[in-house]
Parts: C-alpha cells; structure tokens; sequence
C-alpha cells in the first residue's frame, strides 16, 4: 500500500497538473489566451442573475376547436348521406348523437371512413367510437390529444424563441418540458417583467370589418371591446386577413396624428385579398382585432393595394414597439400561462458569491487548523490534499461545464467538511495498528488496506444520496447534488491515493522513528 | 489518558436513550400533524419576493401596504438587515405583469425607490409535483439505502440503520416543525444530505462490528457492540466536528438564504451522530444479529 511506482507517481502529477490549467481559467479574465482554455464553472441563474421561467401550454382552446370542427365535418356528412340523426351532443372531448337503428349500415360506413377518423402514425385513431343500439359516442384518443399538444408545442417554442431573440437578451436557453411546458432561462437578465408581457400574449391578428347592422344577435357577429377605449364594437366573424399574411412589421411615428403606429407589409396573397376587400368597402369601418380585441378601427378611404398598411391606436412608442415583436414573430397557437418563475438580480447574485466564497475560507481555515490540531503533521498532509481536492473539485465542474448554484457552493464546503473524514479514519486506523505492530511500514499498511472497504462502503451510500437528489431535484438543487458527487469522489482520489502518496514518503524516511499521531 | 481512549459503557443505558429516542419521534408526528410545517412557496405555491430599499424601513409598513391590493394573505421579514425583506405572498397572480405591478403600487404607495433582487412565483400544480418529487426521492434514497446495506451486511444491518435514518429524517422534520423554519426545497436537499451522512456514520460503526464479529464468535454481543462504538468513537467525533465547523461557517456567513438549509445540516449532522451510536448500533442487539460469519467450508471429503 505504500509502494508507488514510477508509473502511478507520474500518472497522479499528470491529474494535478490537468487540473490547475483547468483551475487557473476561472480566476482570470483573459479572453482568447492561447496557453489557458476558455472553459470556465457554468454559473448557475441564482449567482449570475437571471430568470427561470416555465411556461405551460393551454391546449383546451386548441381541443375545443378540434371538437368543433370534427362535429361540423360529422353533421355535414350526416346530411349528405340523409342520416337521421338527433340528440347531437358536443362534450369537452367528446360527441354523440341518436340515429334510426334503420340505418344502422349507413352510419357504421359513415363512421368507418378514414375522412372522419383519420390515421395517426401507424397504428393510432383519432376517435374511440362506440355504437349501442340506437346512440353513437365518439371520443377523442389519448393518441390525438398528445398530438395536438405536440404540435401546439413545436409551434410554440418557434414562436417563443422568435420572440426572445428580439429583445436580444444573450445565450436563452429555450428547451421543451414533457409533453406541454416550455422552460426559458434568461442569464444575465435584470427585469424578466418585459418578457413576461411578450410571452403573456398569443397575438392573434385578424383584419375584419366592423358590422354594418345593430342587431346584436345577427349570425357572423360578435362584440368585442376595445382596450383603450371603454367602447363596445359589432364586429363581423369573417376574416379577411390574418397575422399569417404578415411578413414585416416595425414601429413607426405617424407625424400628422403625433403617436406611435405600427407599419406592416403584407405577402402577395394577403395584398391580393386586402386590395379586394378595400375596394369594394370604401367608407366602412376596418376592425384590427389582436386577442379578441380591437386594436383600431379605421375608415377604409381608398383602395389598398401596395399592401402595406399602418396600425395607429394611440399607442406609446413602447407599446408600438412591443406590437410590432408580436406580429413579427407570429401568433402562438395557443394561450401560454407561467406557472412557475424565479428570478435573482445580478447584484444579488454577486452578493451570493461572496457570501459562498467567504463561507468557504473561513470554513476551510477551521477544517485545516483543527487537523493541525489533532493530527500535527499529518494534518498538514490531509491540509495539503484538501486543497488538492478543491482544485480537482473546480477543474472537474470547469471541464465538463457543470452549473455551480448557489446550494452547490455549499456542497463543496460540506465536502470540504466531509473531505476529512477519510483522513481521519485512516489515522485513527494507524493509532490503532501503532498499538500492536511495531514495524511502522506495516502499521501504515495494514491500516490503509483494512480502511478502504469503510471507506467505500460509507462514500457510496452518500453518492447514492447524491444521485436521488440529481434526478429528483431542479436546478439549484442539482448544483448542489453535482457538486456532492464529484467532491466524493474526488475525495477519494485525493486523500487515499494522493494522501497515501504524501503518508508513504514521510513514513518511509522515519522508518525508524517513532511516529506519533 | 486523553478523553478518546477512554471506555465508555454506551450500552448500559440503550433503553433508556431508545426511549427518549421514541419520545422524540412521538413529539415529532405530533408536531408535524397538529402544528404542522412553514411551508415555502415551493410547496405551496404563491410569491416571495426579496426587497432592497435604498433607505431602511419597517417590514410592518411594508405588509400594511401589500395588504391594501389583493395579495391573499401576506407576510414580511427582515432579511439580513433592515432596508432588505422577504414578503411571502399568498396570490401567484395570473397576469404575467404580477410582479411589476406589485412594485409599481409599493413605490407609489410607501414613496420610495425599492429592488425586487429576487422573485420566486410557484404555481399551484408546480408546488403539488415538487411536494410529490420531494417525499418520493426521500423515499427513493431510504429504498436504494436500505438495499445497499443489505446487499453488503445483513438484513439486520440493512433494518437498523433504516430505522436510524427514518428516525433523523422524522426528528428533523419535527425540528422544522417546532420552530417553525421556512420547508422548502432545499431543506429537501439538506434532509437527502443527512440521511447520505447518517448512513455514512452508521456504516463505519457497523463495519467496525462486522469485523469483531468475524474474529470473536463467543464474546458477549452488547460488549462487541459497545467495544465497536467505542474504537470508532474518536473518528466519529472529529468527523462531524469538521463537518460542524464547515456547516457553522456557512451558517453564519453564507447569507439569508442559505441559512434554513445550513441550519437543516447542522441539526442532522448532531442527530445523525447521535442516532448512529444510540439507535442504529444498540438495535442490532435486539434483531439477534448473525455470529457465525465464518465463511462456509467444505469439509465433505
């Protein structure tokens, strides 16, 4: 156990000497150093500042307009195949309907074309339908609620990513969560209030026409408010144009009516479709309608036909500003809720640094000057592979870009803490072998071998503990889990390889002497 | 004769620590069920929100101001000193501009220039999927603990040390309890940290008895048990003495928000030590563990 090769003291020289060229970068601000790497501790949201947000998809919306689709699809060919049918029943994800048990044939063809229940992949539906004797009941499958989710969540994230690439904040890390969340991390971030408003929105535009008639319950009206003003309008439900036909908008300042607008250019089909509508319409009322509101509803004057077009409703320039984003970047299909958010300012998370870093001394001062204490000289040696430790600690976190949290700064002065422990069973070991044996080579020797499966055994259970909270926690937690796990085992390395290392020389030179713990 | 060396006769008295051991287990399960714990936002759900004035103040004035827009119930403290606070808020709010406007209506309404440093808002189901994360990966550590343990001692082992660990886990927990520190996730972490520690300790002790075992098959097991607690007492002791003065240090300089978590280690570290020398070891004697640990050989000719 004391004897090292020339091979394994080199080896153990060769991880040191990794490790402060990986150690060093973090304490020096050199850009493009061609000695040193740039690989730097990933500093986690809450000591770099920054947001966390996650975002969860509304997709009812999106089913119930499936729903309504499918039944007017449904009754359509219903009627085209005079299917008698009554009791039409439209439910959350469900329909059903009574028919003449007489034409039990026609209905069960009807219902087994793939125009009614299409294929999903290979082997799903899109309904589960049953037929008693004289009701149908049709459900929506699992395998189809997933894929609208799916691709309300696809859409969504594009659309996200659009929208934060706007306000230019760096490196977003935008990424899925199961199978309806989107999580957004914003480092570096002051105020997420900006982005929260941006990501609040699901920016539905549509060009209509306000409703030439007063009659309230007229079919294809419907009322919608206006937000700036307290003013309700009668707007028809037919669309002329919708935020897809949009393919560039920026905010502008209108001189003649001194506010900010919003100037838009429409694509081909969009122009096309606006230059008919205005011409026919001259003298009516536009309604700009973004989320079921209406934004502005100006008197069409003149035929539009270059296809662009200007949205004024007294808005700020903050406001014009934000509208344009919206519309550049397209409407989300769906409402986005946060449910959850947490955010840290840069000065706060500077201040944790230097709290954590300051724990982090006095607490290694204690730890180093308490081994002097009770173990003289070797606590020098368990001192000088603690630091060790630490440096292999920092380097592993720099090499594989592991995030550091706040909680994980703590994990590192436990280790500090814990670090020791194995040290002190290895001297505690040797007092105890120094007692019956003699030979001080081979006191050293066996207390080594007979501490290593205690070692092992009492290091794994906490890596287990390490692990559970790596795959249960979320990211401060995980910080801490990470820094647990590679402070164990470079605890390890340190103290009984290193250590053991330093332990071997001193013995061996006091072969003679009496050594005293 | 320095104070390690001497012999202590831990055993003499295993009824009498396994039934305060009991006694605060018991009070434990009471607290958490009549009193209950602080419960953060991570489990509840709601806002906390970390404030910085440029000049001190009052949490008071602070809360009376809160209290006059829709929060729910509110509360503040001082944190760290007096121009920074927590306010803890029942509402998680469903416009995304909840927390601007909450400023916006402090400034206002208190008339001075304020910093929302940190902001934390949990909604309703986030909070039941953490609550739900967080017992299961305790329950998840105590399993792959329980299955270690067995698969290098005994059942025994494997029995007594998970009766240690649900014993530090449930004592901590009452602690929180009783005086009322914010549970949140990290205590979460911090629990998982000492049911890892505990073990640590209880596996060295064990080890230890193990290897008595092996050589002495006739010797008295209560006297086996206590000599074994005995010759490692002194590494028990200066480990989590190291340890201690670690945790203490960030205790007292980590800042605010580490400190529940600090506090949370430095209680389990001085009950996990406990429990290892006065539950996990003195329980083994009533299991009847194993004596012969010979290795079986094969004497047939």
């Amino acid at each position: 156990m004391l004897y090292f090769s020339r091979f394994k003291v080199f080896s153990i020289f060769l991880i040191f000497i990794f490790g402060v060229y990986f150690f060093i970068p973090n304490f020096l601000s050199l850009n493009n150093n061609f000695f040193f790497t740039d690989k730097k501790v990933n500093l986690g949201l809450d000591l770099q500042g920054g947001s966390y947000i996650l975002l969860e998809i509304d997709s009812k919306p999106l089913i119930d307009q499936k729903i309504q689709a499918k039944s007017l699809d449904l009754r359509r060919e219903l009627r085209k195949k005079n299917i008698n049918y009554n009791n039409f029943i439209v439910g959350i994800n469900s329909l059903s309907f009574n028919f003449n048990p007489n034409q039990r044939n026609l209905v069960n063809e009807l219902l087994s074309d793939s125009s009614i229940n299409s294929n999903i992949g290979t082997s799903g539906k899109e309904l589960t339908i049953s037929v008693d004797n004289d009701k149908v009941n049709i459900i929506f499958t699992n395998e189809l609620l997933n894929l609208i989710k799916k691709n309300a969540l696809e859409q969504s994230i594009e659309i996200v990513r659009n929208r934060i690439d706007e306000l230019g904040t760096k490196e977003p890390n935008i990424i899925t969560r199961g199978s309806d969340r989107i999580l957004v991390e914003l480092p570096g971030l002051k105020d997420p209030s900006e982005i929260k408003k941006l990501l609040g929105k699901t920016a539905k535009l549509t060009f209509r026409f306000l409703s030439n008639s007063n009659d309230e319950n007229s079919l294809g009206v419907e009322i919608l408010n206006s937000p700036k003003k307290d003013f309700k309008y009668n707007v028809e439900k037919r669309i002329i144009i919708s935020g897809e036909n949009l393919i560039d908008a920026q905010p502008g300042f209108d001189q003649l009516s001194n506010s900010s607008v919003v100037n838009f250019k429409l694509d081909n089909l969009g122009s096309r479709k606006f230059a008919l509508a205005s011409k026919n319409n001259i003298g009516r009322n536009l309604a700009i309608v973004l989320d079921n509101e209406v934004i502005s509803a100006p008197v069409i004057r003149d035929a539009i036909v270059t296809g662009n077009g200007q949205i004024s409703g007294n808005f700020s320039s903050q406001e014009s500003n934000e509208l344009a984003i919206l519309l550049r970047s397209g409407a989300l299909p769906a409402p986005l809720n946060i449910i959850e958010e947490r955010s840290v300012g840069p000065d706060l998370g500077k201040e944790s640094i230097e709290k954590g870093v300051l724990s982090l001394l006095i607490g290694m001062l204690l730890v180093v000057l308490y081994m002097i204490y009770n173990y003289r000289i070797f606590g020098v040696f368990a001192n000088i592979s603690l630091f060790a430790n630490l440096i292999l600690i920092v380097s592993t976190l720099s090499i594989f870009g592991s995030t550091l949290t706040l909680p994980g700064i703590a994990g590192i002065i436990l280790t500090v803490g814990m670090a020791v422990d194995s040290n002190v069973l290895i001297y505690e070991r040797v007092k105890e072998e120094l007692k019956i044996e003699k030979n001080n080579l081979i006191a050293f020797d066996t207390a080594y071998k007979k501490v290593l499966t205690t070692i092992l055994d009492s290091n794994i259970t906490t890596l287990i503990a390490a692990f559970v909270l790596y795959y249960m926690g979320s990211g401060p937690v995980k910080g801490f889990a990470i820094t647990l796990a590679i402070g164990i085992i470079s605890t390890f390395f340190t103290t009984y390889v290193f250590g053991r290392y330093l332990v071997s020389i001193y013995v061996k030179k006091n072969k003679e002497n009496l050594i005293k713990i | 004769m320095s104070f390690y060396d001497n012999k202590y006769n831990f055993l003499k008295y295993k009824n009498f620590f396994m039934g305060i051991s009991l006694i605060f287990f018991t009070f434990s399960i009471i607290f958490f069920f009549t009193k209950g714990l602080n419960l953060g936002v991570d489990f509840k759900g709601g806002t906390v929100i970390e404030m910085k004035f440029e000049e001190m103040n009052k949490s008071e004035d602070i809360r009376k101001s809160l209290l006059k827009i829709n929060l729910g119930d509110v509360k503040v403290k001082e944190f760290g000193s007096n121009k920074e606070f927590l306010a803890t808020i029942e509402q998680k709010g469903k416009n995304n501009d909840f927390v601007s406007s909450i400023k916006n209506h402090l400034e206002k309404d208190l008339n001075k220039k304020v910093d929302f440093r940190r902001v934390e808002v949990v909604g309703s189901k986030i909070s039941k999927e953490l609550t739900r994360d967080g017992i299961y990966s305790v329950l998840l550590a105590l399993i792959l603990m329980l299955i270690y343990i067995w698969f290098r001692f005994e059942w025994q082992f494997s029995l007594g040390s998970i009766i240690a660990l649900v014993h530090d886990v449930i004592i901590t927990i009452g602690a929180f309890s009783l005086i009322g520190y914010e549970f949140n996730l990290s205590i979460v972490a911090a629990i998982l940290t000492i049911v890892g520690y505990s073990m640590n300790d209880t596996v060295i002790i064990y080890d230890r008895i193990r290897e008595f075992l092996k050589k002495d098959d006739q010797k008295d097991l209560d006297e086996l048990i206590n000599d074994s607690i005995n010759s490692t007492l002194s590494r028990t002791l200066k480990t989590s003495g190291t340890t201690l003065l670690a945790l203490i240090s960030i205790y007292f300089f980590g800042g605010e928000i580490l400190k529940g978590f600090s506090f949370a280690l430095i209680w389990g570290i001085l009950i996990g030590t406990y429990s290892s020398i006065f539950v996990a070891s003195p329980i083994l004697i009533y299991f009847k563990v194993k004596r012969n640990w010979e290795e079986v050989v094969d004497t047939s000719p």
